[in-house]
């Protein structure tokens, strides 16, 4: 919202304060400046010039050579513009003068004639013809020429022309429709600075003559309209607005059009109250009705669209068909023309929901309705239409006829809050006296009756004490208030979990993976770049309704696609190696009216020279066993998309599934453009937390010494080590304190399809030092639970 | 007798100065005074002597061998000495060469930012819960006093899922979950991510991550907002900061504030870093609404609260001097190792 600050002088007296005062003291009532900016930009060094003589140019047939009194002294101008004669008032840019862009102006020679300076267009002067209708577009600004103007030869520009006010551009929060006005914004200054509101009582003058009997208004959905009001002018005169009145719709940011137009928006910029002007010969039978709209109408509104509306959309109709949508837009047809001469004024208060969802419908957000959406005062309306009669008289730009045409069904029972000092005192940690309350909340006007606030009624957004207290507190001063500490002890600490998570981050950093954030939002067709099969039945996503675009369309039930695509741009970015973690959440859906469950997911990726399958388990299990997570199965496992098949494995623990490692699929590689080996893990964080033994205990170091003993044995092939291993643990017996892999080996001699490997076994007893007879025993043991397996010793 | 000992005395003394390695001067300890050694031969002839000489020449004999033996203990201290300084000179190093690191991961700029800020808020009392991501509509809209038509459901432009299901557009729907479920004192912060349909700019993402603060108790005033705010921002940004408190709107608080920080580079002067406006905004506050307070089931004559909400990576980028917001989530390497 821009507010013109000679608009707001008329309402409040803050004298010549400093724009940034003014709007650091805005501000911090709760009205908060965005920015201000002097019309006029960085116009510097122009002013008013009277053409005295023009003679043409020795040299140069399309420019002429004017002598221009500025005051004190008289200039050589020339110039190539056509539309100067003697006499007229013009704008002069003098040697080092500025434009309005900042375009440095210096005296210099056109054709060999020495100029002075130059004359300007309003464009020049960062204003347009809209705001001066007498002025042309393509020609010098001849001042005379607007009946409003009266310039005087050597005056500053921006002076004589009034393109010297201050604009303010406010952040209007949603809760303040009243602010959306000159005046909400005056009450707000007035209470700022101690000062009056000058309020102005609107009044027109009888011309004697009634509009009865010329329009009837009937609303027949009055909560949606509780009121419509309108007024008839006859004779309307159109023709520009004049200067002052140009001067602060150009301020606030709004085009003058004409007069009659104009005052609508005046006074929809004055009062936040929107107002309308229908032309009364296509209102038809003179009737107006506020209803529904029916099925398979249409309009075309002031904007040459063509709409068709639905039956929840309000509009304003006559005997026959819409004539304009509610609280949104006109219709084209009804509007006001050259050869309109008798009009309504419209000003009617909407219900602020309907308006938002109708304009938001038809994609059109308009001044008026984004006023209305957030609640209009039906108190404005009666006002706002009085002033707008009292400015077509002002303006003699019309007659207005006696009588209001009004359906009204408003409620005004004012809202009474309980006052309760006490309560806001201690709510606040202030201790005002009712009185200081009092003047506070008198300044916007609420009243203080029987033990109540009365509440104005354009102050919608108080309802409860606690709305009280902000009026008090920001009045008052936010900062002024104390700044206490809570009182009571209180334990602030993360969760078991939380720690959890921490110390998989940790092991994963001191391993050299770094953290990464992606979006939880993908494409469905990632699922189709990691080869996901077409009925998996992790392809059925949570689907966003309104998506910014395909590529985060639906929530993603992997985080697979999210690391490849991270690491595709690191490897397209040719960072030699990149090795990567998230932790971060997969969403699997329910049934539709329910929320997805939210899987916390590890999702490690790997690529560069040092890495390998083994590299990357290894990462893998440091994670899970400094996690506590220590027993859990492995094996091969060819069935997982975007994984090599013979290069992938899947960890279970008790049955559940904890996670996947392997290397990807050299084809999904390839779909990420990616030409290198890539490994992957991922880790259901969940199931780790539910089997993690987050407990730790001490064992008592060793007392006796322990006994190594190596071991061979020839076996099939496939048989996968862990397998082996396994039985080694298991059958050994209590001596068995590690078991470690260190060959496996194929070819010559071993047989096809056949090979060897070797384990390295610790022996140890808690009572005593070993013997070699019971190491033996240990090994024999071993030798016979692998030998179930088809496994022989190697000799 | 006498002179022989005298001699060896001599000549040892005068071999082992020469002696230049271990073994020379272990030889010659062997040689003078070993069990086959010289003084061990002279000795043998002691009963030859007179009783007389023999103490005499007894005394002097063992005098020998002490300064034998000691005088081959300094040598080998000294030569030993020697060897190790050679040794040490041989084995200078270029310590200026590059060192050799193990590579470590780095964590991300925005989770070294929050883990900054929940040591902050921990420290104060502090716990930290987590809600979801994809949330009813209720508690991100309705129960925090925005209801279906409020027009502040404009400003977050909301991804939905159904008409009931939406992801989050901030963090406090967890307010409402946590004060459901437990009863005051409530001293919570929520962080997590939250969707909004922005498109990707500099400054903006449909994904960015929010903080929210949470404390309900009896006698929570207006006062106690100001004061943990204050503390968290001088944790966070210095003890030298200073915070203002500005009245604004949230529907789910009253009365509500945005807390602005002076800004650092020209010290509320106005610079190119505040956008001329000498402050910068931090985060939004205010005590929580009773309607919202009496939706969770809490009685607003009873308890009052309030609650904050950060954003999280314009927090990381002034931290950083990171001045494109799209960089946190493309991680590419060279950004995530500079932190």
């Amino acid at each position: 919202m821009n507010l013109s600050m000679r608009w707001l002088k008329e309402f409040v007296d803050i004298g010549e304060i400093a724009p940034r005062d003014f709007s650091e003291a805005m501000t911090m009532s709760g009205s908060k400046v965005e920015l201000f900016e002097k019309e006029g930009g960085q116009v510097e060094n122009v002013i008013v010039g009277q053409i005295t003589a023009i003679e043409k140019h020795p040299d140069a047939d399309k420019l002429v050579v004017c002598q221009v009194n500025v005051g004190e002294k008289s200039v050589q101008i020339v110039t190539a513009a056509t539309n100067v004669k003697v006499g007229d008032f013009v704008p002069v840019c003098m040697d080092k003068s500025k434009l309005y862009d900042g375009t440095p102006i210096k005296k210099g020679k056109l054709r060999g004639v020495v100029s002075e300076g130059m004359f300007c267009s309003v464009a020049e002067l960062g204003v347009t013809v809209h705001d001066f209708p007498y002025a042309i577009e393509d020609g010098i600004f001849i001042l005379q020429d607007d009946p409003d103007l009266k310039p005087q030869v050597g005056m500053n520009i921006l002076d004589a022309t009034g393109i010297n006010d201050i604009k303010v551009e406010f952040e209007i929060t949603s809760n303040r429709p009243d602010c959306f006005s000159v005046i909400g914004l005056a009450r707000e200054a007035a209470a700022t600075f101690n000062k009056e509101l000058k309020l102005h009582t609107p009044e027109t003058k009888s011309t004697g003559k009634s509009s009865e009997g010329m329009l009837e208004v009937k609303v027949h959905e009055p909560e949606l309209c509780p009121l419509y009001s309108a007024k008839i002018i006859e004779n309307v005169r159109v023709k520009p607005s004049p200067l002052w009145m140009r001067e602060r719709l150009r301020a606030m940011g709004v085009r003058p059009i004409n007069n009659i137009v104009d005052i609508t928006n005046y006074v929809m910029l004055e009062y936040g109250q929107p107002m309308h002007a229908f032309d009364l010969r296509f209102i038809k039978d003179g009737k107006i009705n506020v209803r529904l709209a029916k099925d398979g109408e249409e309009i075309t509104t002031l904007d040459g669209i063509e709409r068709k509306l639905s039956t929840s959309n309000l509009v304003i109709a006559d005997a026959e068909k819409p004539v304009a949508i509610a609280g949104v837009m006109g219709g084209e047809y009804s509007g006001i023309m050259d050869d309109t001469t008798t009009i309504v004024f419209e000003s009617a208060n909407f219900m602020g929901s309907s308006v938002r969802l109708t304009a938001k419908e038809h994609g059109m957000r308009t001044d008026a309705s984004s006023r209305y959406e957030k609640g209009l005062d039906t108190n404005a309306c009666l006002p706002a239409l009085e002033r707008a009669c009292e400015l077509v008289q002002l303006l003699d730009a019309g007659d207005v006829l006696d009588g209001v045409i009004i359906d009204d069904n408003s409620k005004n029972e004012p809202v009474k809050i309980k006052f309760e000092k006490d309560w806001i005192n201690h709510f606040l940690n202030t201790s005002l006296t009712e009185e200081e309350m009092k003047v506070i909340l008198e300044k916007i006007d609420c009243k203080i009756e029987d033990g109540f606030v009365v509440v104005p009624s354009f102050r919608p957004d108080l309802v409860h004490k606690a709305d009280i207290a902000e009026e008090i507190a920001r009045f008052y001063g936010y900062n002024v208030i104390p700044s206490t500490a809570i009182s009571g002890g209180a334990q602030g600490k993360y969760s078991v979990r939380q720690k959890f998570d921490m110390k998989i981050i940790d092991t994963l950093i001191a391993q050299g993976v770094s953290e990464i954030m992606t979006y939880s939002f993908i494409s469905p067709k990632y699922y189709n770049k990691v080869m996901m099969p077409e009925d998996h039945p992790l392809r059925n996503s949570v689907v966003i309704s309104n998506p910014l675009g395909e590529d985060t369309s639906i929530m993603r039930t992997t985080a697979l696609p999210s690391m490849l695509e991270i690491l595709a741009k690191n490897y397209n970015n040719r960072n030699e190696y990149a090795y990567l973690f998230e932790i971060a959440k997969e969403y699997i859906p329910t049934t539709p009216d329910k929320l997805p469950v939210e899987k916390n997911v590890l999702t490690a990726g790997f690529y560069g020279s040092d890495v390998d399958f083994f590299k990357v388990k290894g990462i893998c299990e440091q994670v899970l066993s400094r996690s506590g997570v220590y027993t859990y199965d492995i094996k091969a496992d060819n069935t997982q998309f975007g994984y090599h098949p013979g290069r992938c494995a899947v960890l279970t623990v008790n049955g559940e599934t904890l996670g996947v490692i392997g290397e990807i699929h050299p084809t999904v590689c390839e779909n990420y453009g990616i030409n290198k080996k890539v490994y992957c893990f991922s880790l259901n964080v969940d199931t780790m937390f539910e089997f993690a033994d987050l407990e730790k205990h001490y064992k008592p170091l060793p007392k006796y010494p322990a006994v190594s003993r190596d071991l061979a044995v020839i076996c099939k092939a496939d048989i996968p080590v862990i397998e082996l291993e396994k039985a080694i643990k298991e059958g050994t017996g209590k001596y068995l304190e590690s078991v470690k892999l260190f060959d496996v080996y194929q070819g010559a001699p071993i047989l096809p399809g056949m090979k060897s490997v070797a384990f390295s076994l610790t022996l140890r007893s808690a009572e005593g030092t070993l013997t070699d007879e019971m190491a033996q025993n240990a090994m024999n043991k071993a030798l016979k639970a692998l030998s179930k397996l088809g496994a022989t010793l190697r000799m | 007798m006498k002179a022989k000992l005298e001699e060896i005395r001599a000549k040892a003394q005068e071999e082992l100065s020469k002696a230049n390695a271990i073994e020379t001067i272990e030889e010659l300890r062997v040689k003078y005074a070993g069990k086959k050694g010289e003084l061990t031969a002279i000795l043998k002839q002691m009963g030859k002597l007179s009783p007389e000489e023999r103490p005499v020449i007894g005394q002097l004999a063992n005098e020998v061998r002490a300064f034998i033996e000691n005088a081959v203990d300094t040598k080998k201290k000294e030569l030993a000495k020697l060897m190790l300084e050679k040794q040490l000179e041989e084995e200078k190093i270029d310590v200026t060469l590059p060192s050799d690191m193990t590579p470590l991961g780095h964590k991300h700029p925005l989770s070294i930012v929050l883990d900054e800020i929940k040591e902050i808020f921990i420290g104060m009392g502090f716990e930290i819960v987590e809600g979801p991501e994809v949330e009813y509509d209720y508690y991100n809209f309705e129960a925090l006093n925005i209801p279906k038509d409020h027009p502040a459901r404009d400003t977050q432009d909301t991804f939905y899922i159904t008409d009931n299901i939406v992801l989050r557009t901030q963090t406090s729907p967890v307010q409402v979950r946590v004060m459901e479920k437990k009863k005051p004192p409530i001293r919570i912060i929520s962080p997590g991510r939250v969707f909004r349909s922005d498109a990707v700019d500099a400054t903006h993402s449909p994904l960015f991550h929010q903080i929210e603060g949470l404390v309900v108790d009896k006698d929570i005033t207006f006062a106690d907002l100001k004061g943990t705010l204050e503390t968290f921002i001088k944790r966070l940004y210095g003890d030298d900061s200073v915070v203002r408190f500005r009245p604004h709107h949230f529907p789910f608080t009253e009365p509500s504030a945005e807390v602005d920080v002076q800004c650092f580079s020209c010290r509320g002067k106005g610079c190119r870093v505040c956008k001329n406006e000498g402050w910068i905004e931090i985060l939004g506050c205010g005590m929580v609404h009773p309607k919202v307070l009496a939706n969770c089931g809490i009685d607003p004559e009873e308890y009052s609260g309030f609650a904050l909400g950060l954003g999280l990576e314009r927090v990381a980028m002034r931290r950083y001097g990171v001045d494109d917001m799209r960089l946190f989530y493309e991680n590419d390497t060279r950004f995530l190792s500079q932190f």
